[in-house]
């Protein structure tokens, strides 16, 4: 009944004096934050510190990989002589060791070739592994063209898409000649003009904007 | 087709701490009065009474000697005899039978662990060890294989029956989205599961899989690097996804499954679409009106009712509404 009589119009008036608010149990002249509290916000500040400490390095530990790159490898895989300009000799070396016949790979290699318009007295080694979504291509002698017997994706000899749903032509590995010997070293991925760049994951374009959706990694080498 | 009535259990063979716990009022005492006992004043009782007594209350069973220590008889009778509402059917078994699939996965994952080694150059003669020299080794096996199928089967048939009963509604909106987390998750085990046998088989879907993971712009490349452990698949991966497969994902489903069914008993089942509600009966508002009931915003002043559209009175730009 007092509580209506307060009331003129569904208006609430103001209570006429204000009363003085307690002060909260712990509280003392000058403190801008009750012990309680000071203590409650500490304890959970080490709490978190803590929990920090344990996820943190666990999952640095997880994510490492990213950001580390093994040491380059390059291997023999025959005498210069075995390579011509107008065919590909398969080769098959390790490109992941440790893990046995997994990490071994396939690679295309011939001398480059004046009439592609390529330096001469080099030689090129075109991966197997398909641009599309890394299924392994090979190379058929008759048409002079890769085909991948997943989904179809069909390169030309130099290893350009002509075909498919691959979004970029075949990757390639670094080559050099020591002891008369042609070795095998780095991937590296090309543009459609067959610029070098840094090596990326089937099914991620190369060049122009996507350098930057599809960013290079850490764990890559630098390209020729 | 005749109903089939289930025979009742009889309480005799059920545990004493899990029986139907009665009605409130049916216990003997008429609702609305006092027990008898307390109508009187109780007699002081003797001490060789009071003996008797303890050894009254004393647990025979073991059961019950469990219960008075872990006090769970009051949580589990409330869970196995909780309402469910009229027409429910074989379609609601579909969230227990994925609990089963799920169950027979966790338990023959356990016992293909024991003879399973993660490691790069031994997982495929490790799983070729199981499958031919193992007793039953192909069968436990086959069971995780074709179990692994039947659980995410079975979770989309069990999504749609959520879907296609309305009974992703509120409040059960938050139950949908964990079992989509779970979804999530079981596609994870399927995924990470399939590299472990480690043939050509799980070996290129593996890289397929990952590849197609590395296609998301500006996350992709980093993402595949994370689940390959390095820019190729090698030594590590098969561990990765070993631990992934094992450890992390299995934890998490079993705390979700947990979350799942606590609101799945709290909040109760939907009936069928097909059930119609059935409503207490409420006087009409003219009735209402004619009684002296207040309030009734279906029916205007003259006391004519009013369906579907209501209207107020006639617009008067002198007076207020």
């Amino acid at each position: 009944m007092a509580d209506d009589a307060n009331k003129v119009n569904g208006v609430e008036e103001a209570p006429k004096q204000e009363r003085a608010k307690p002060d909260p149990p712990g509280y003392f002249e000058g403190e801008s934050m009750t012990r309680r509290r000071a203590f409650t916000v500490g304890a959970q500040a080490l709490g978190g510190l803590a929990g920090a400490g344990i996820i943190l390095p666990a999952v640095g530990f997880a994510i490492a990989p990213i950001f580390h790159r093994g040491k380059e490898r390059w291997e023999a895989v025959g005498p210069i002589s075995e390579f011509v300009e107008d065919t590909y000799r398969q080769v098959v070396f390790t490109e992941t060791e440790g893990i046995g016949d997994a990490g071994k790979t396939t690679a295309y290699v011939r001398k480059s070739s004046k009439e592609l318009g390529e330096e001469p007295g080099l030689y090129v080694a075109v991966s197997n592994r398909c641009a599309h979504l890394g299924c392994p291509v090979r190379f058929v002698e008759a048409a002079g063209n890769f085909i991948c017997p997943c989904h179809g994706g069909v390169y030309d000899f130099q290893g350009k898409r002509i075909g498919g749903p691959p979004v970029r032509p075949l990757d390639q590995f670094q080559t050099r000649v020591r002891n008369g010997q042609v070795e095998l070293g780095p991937r590296y991925s090309v543009t459609s003009q067959m610029e070098p760049v840094r090596a990326r994951d089937p099914g991620e374009f190369t060049g122009g904007i996507w350098e930057y959706l599809y960013p290079p990694r850490p764990s890559t080498f630098p390209p020729p | 087709m005749p109903k089939v009535r289930l025979p009742k259990i009889p309480d005799a063979v059920v545990p004493p701490p899990l029986r139907k716990p009665a009605k409130p009022g049916s216990a003997g005492t008429p609702k609305g009065q006092a027990p008898s006992d307390l109508k009187t004043a109780p007699e002081r009782p003797s001490h060789g009474d009071r003996l008797v007594g303890v050894a009254k209350e004393a647990p025979v069973d073991a059961l019950g000697w469990v219960d008075q220590r872990l006090a769970a008889s009051g949580f589990l009778t409330g869970m196995l005899y909780r309402k469910v509402p009229k027409g429910t059917n074989w379609f609601y078994t579909l969230g227990s039978a994925t609990l089963f699939a799920f169950i027979v996965q966790a338990v023959t994952g356990v016992f293909l662990a024991m003879y399973y080694t993660p490691s790069a150059t031994q997982a495929y003669h490790s799983i070729a060890h199981i499958n031919n020299d193992v007793p039953l080794g192909q069968f436990v096996h086959g069971m995780h294989k074709w179990g692994s199928s039947v659980m995410v089967i079975l979770i989309f048939l069990h999504m749609g029956r959520t879907f296609f009963f309305g009974a992703y509604k509120y409040p059960r909106e938050l139950n949908w989205v964990i079992g989509v987390v779970l979804l999530i998750l079981t596609m994870t085990m399927a995924f990470t599961g399939y590299l472990l046998p480690f043939d050509q088989r799980s070996f290129w879907a593996s890289v397929v899989g990952i590849n197609i993971n590395g296609t998301g712009p500006i996350v992709g490349p980093y993402l595949s690097d994370f689940l390959r452990a390095g820019p190729e698949l090698g030594a590590t991966t098969l561990s990765r996804f070993y631990a992934i497969h094992m450890l992390l994902v299995p934890g998490a489903i079993i705390a979700l499954i947990g979350a799942h069914m606590y609101l799945v008993v709290k909040l109760g089942t939907t009936a069928p679409p097909w059930v119609k509600a059935t409503r207490p009966k409420v006087a009409s508002p003219v009735a209402q009106l004619e009684a002296g009931v207040e309030g009734n915003g279906r029916v205007n002043g003259a006391g004519t009712r009013i369906d579907g559209a209501p209207i107020d009175g006639e617009g008067n730009g002198a007076e207020p509404a």
